[in-house]
């Protein structure tokens, strides 16, 4: 019964993976639901920020902010990629990464060169390998992100895109379709994209305070500050139903193979008593 | 009574919606009041009390600094960092404006003193709304 005694062991120590699997599952489905309410919290500003920002596009500022206006010629984009910073997710940042690198490869066959803006541990190790240039890293932000953590990252990208290093900027996420589906998304922040200025009938302009260029920069830092934020909430969410998915599918595979394995064990000691059996009466029948 | 839509939102909530007779928010000029029908207006705010006047109440919001939009009949706040003026700590406050202090005292390069001032402005904004809470209750 030597196969017998190793099978059982086998058993076992899949039993013990599913555990661990099955109590992961249920720490990322609590998780989930306190990222899919912070990304419900967070969605308002958002939200009200793009809706401004869809005002001013229809007003005729007397002052051309520089995340407004059309570029001429791209040489340099900047990519903000907002990965996990742990695994076991399923193909969760796997799946954004290939879109990412899809896109720069389009990029590099025109000819314009990548800067990127990493947030998670997974998309800083992964890319590292790709010869980008890094701007910014940032790591360890936990379940909670505050918005605070995220502005020293996001000013280095502004401020790359002021100083003209690179003339456009996009933001790289998950996006949280529902518990199942994540969709790898990538969304131009700078130039804005312009939007429709038809059934504006009458020029109008804001007054700004103190004026025109600050109110517009500050407006402009926090609309794409926003939008990095409600990305990487999004993200976090993202994650956790994707591990909690994940998860779930280890621990019913660990069932599977569980299953199997005993009815390969039952079979073999099943086999193994036949054996003997059949062994004591032919020894009996030639007594 | 013509009325405003008021939105205050911040990052990570929403902490006012609804309509309302008039606001009035400190505007980096100078203390802004907004009725219905206001021209359109951007605003940077400073840290301090946003009063949202209904036809019932008067409520108080503290916001450090940030955003406020006005259309003829909405008005919309975002606020860098909302907290509910009851919830503010004022010796968490008091404590923020030491250490600001101290910082200040410290600093030699001039980003780092800007940046302290602006910690202090807001611990001093904290305070004088807590103390004026504060008028109010007792």
């Amino acid at each position: 019964m030597a196969a017998g005694k190793e099978i059982r062991t086998q058993i076992a120590s899949i039993k013990n993976t599913q555990k661990i699997t099955s109590a992961m599952e249920m720490v990322a489905a609590s998780k989930m639901k306190k990222a899919q309410s912070r990304m419900e919290a967070s969605r308002p500003y958002s939200e009200k920020i793009t809706q401004v920002i869809g005002h001013l596009a229809n007003a005729h500022p007397e002052f051309e902010h520089p995340y407004m206006k059309e570029v001429g010629e791209l040489k340099r984009v900047g990519i903000i990629i907002i990965s996990s910073d742990r695994g076991l997710c399923g193909g969760l940042n796997t799946n954004l990464f290939r879109s990412i690198l899809k896109q720069i490869a389009a990029y590099q066959a025109k000819g314009i060169e990548v800067d990127i803006c990493t947030i998670g541990k997974k998309a800083t190790t992964f890319f590292k390998k790709f010869g980008l240039t890094i701007q910014s890293v940032l790591t360890d932000l936990g379940d909670a992100p505050h918005f605070d953590d995220l502005l020293g990252s996001v000013k280095v990208m502004l401020d790359a895109y002021d100083n003209d290093e690179f003339q456009q900027l996009s933001v790289a996420y998950n996006k949280f379709a529902n518990t199942m589906t994540q969709v790898p998304t990538i969304t131009q922040l700078i130039p804005m994209v312009a939007s429709n200025k038809a059934g504006m009938d009458h020029r109008w302009d804001y007054i700004y305070e103190p004026d025109a260029q600050a109110a517009l920069s500050a407006l402009l830092v926090r609309y794409i500050e926003a939008l990095v934020y409600q990305g990487l909430v999004e993200n976090i969410a993202c994650e956790q139903s994707s591990r909690m998915v994940a998860m779930k599918s280890a621990t019913d595979n660990a069932g599977d193979m569980v299953d199997e394995l005993e009815m390969v064990y039952n079979k073999a000691r099943q086999a193994a008593i036949t054996q003997e059996i059949s062994e004591i009466v032919s020894g009996a029948a030639a007594v | 009574m013509s009325t405003i839509q008021v939105d205050i939102v911040s990052a990570t909530e929403s902490l006012y919606s609804g309509e309302a007779k008039c606001v009035f928010a400190p505007g980096s000029n100078g203390e802004l009041g907004i009725y219905p029908q206001h021209l359109p207006l951007l605003s940077t705010l400073r840290p301090g009390e946003v009063r949202v006047e209904t036809k019932n109440d008067i409520q108080s919001i503290y916001i450090s600094g940030g955003i406020v939009e006005v259309q003829p009949d909405v008005v919309t706040i975002f606020s860098d960092t909302a907290i509910r003026a009851g919830d503010l700590d004022e010796s968490k406050a008091l404590e923020a404006k030491q250490r600001a202090q101290e910082a200040m005292e410290n600093a030699t390069e001039s980003q780092d003193i800007s940046a302290t001032q602006a910690a202090l402005a807001e611990s001093m904004a904290q305070l004088q709304m807590i103390r004026k809470m504060r008028g109010k209750k007792g």
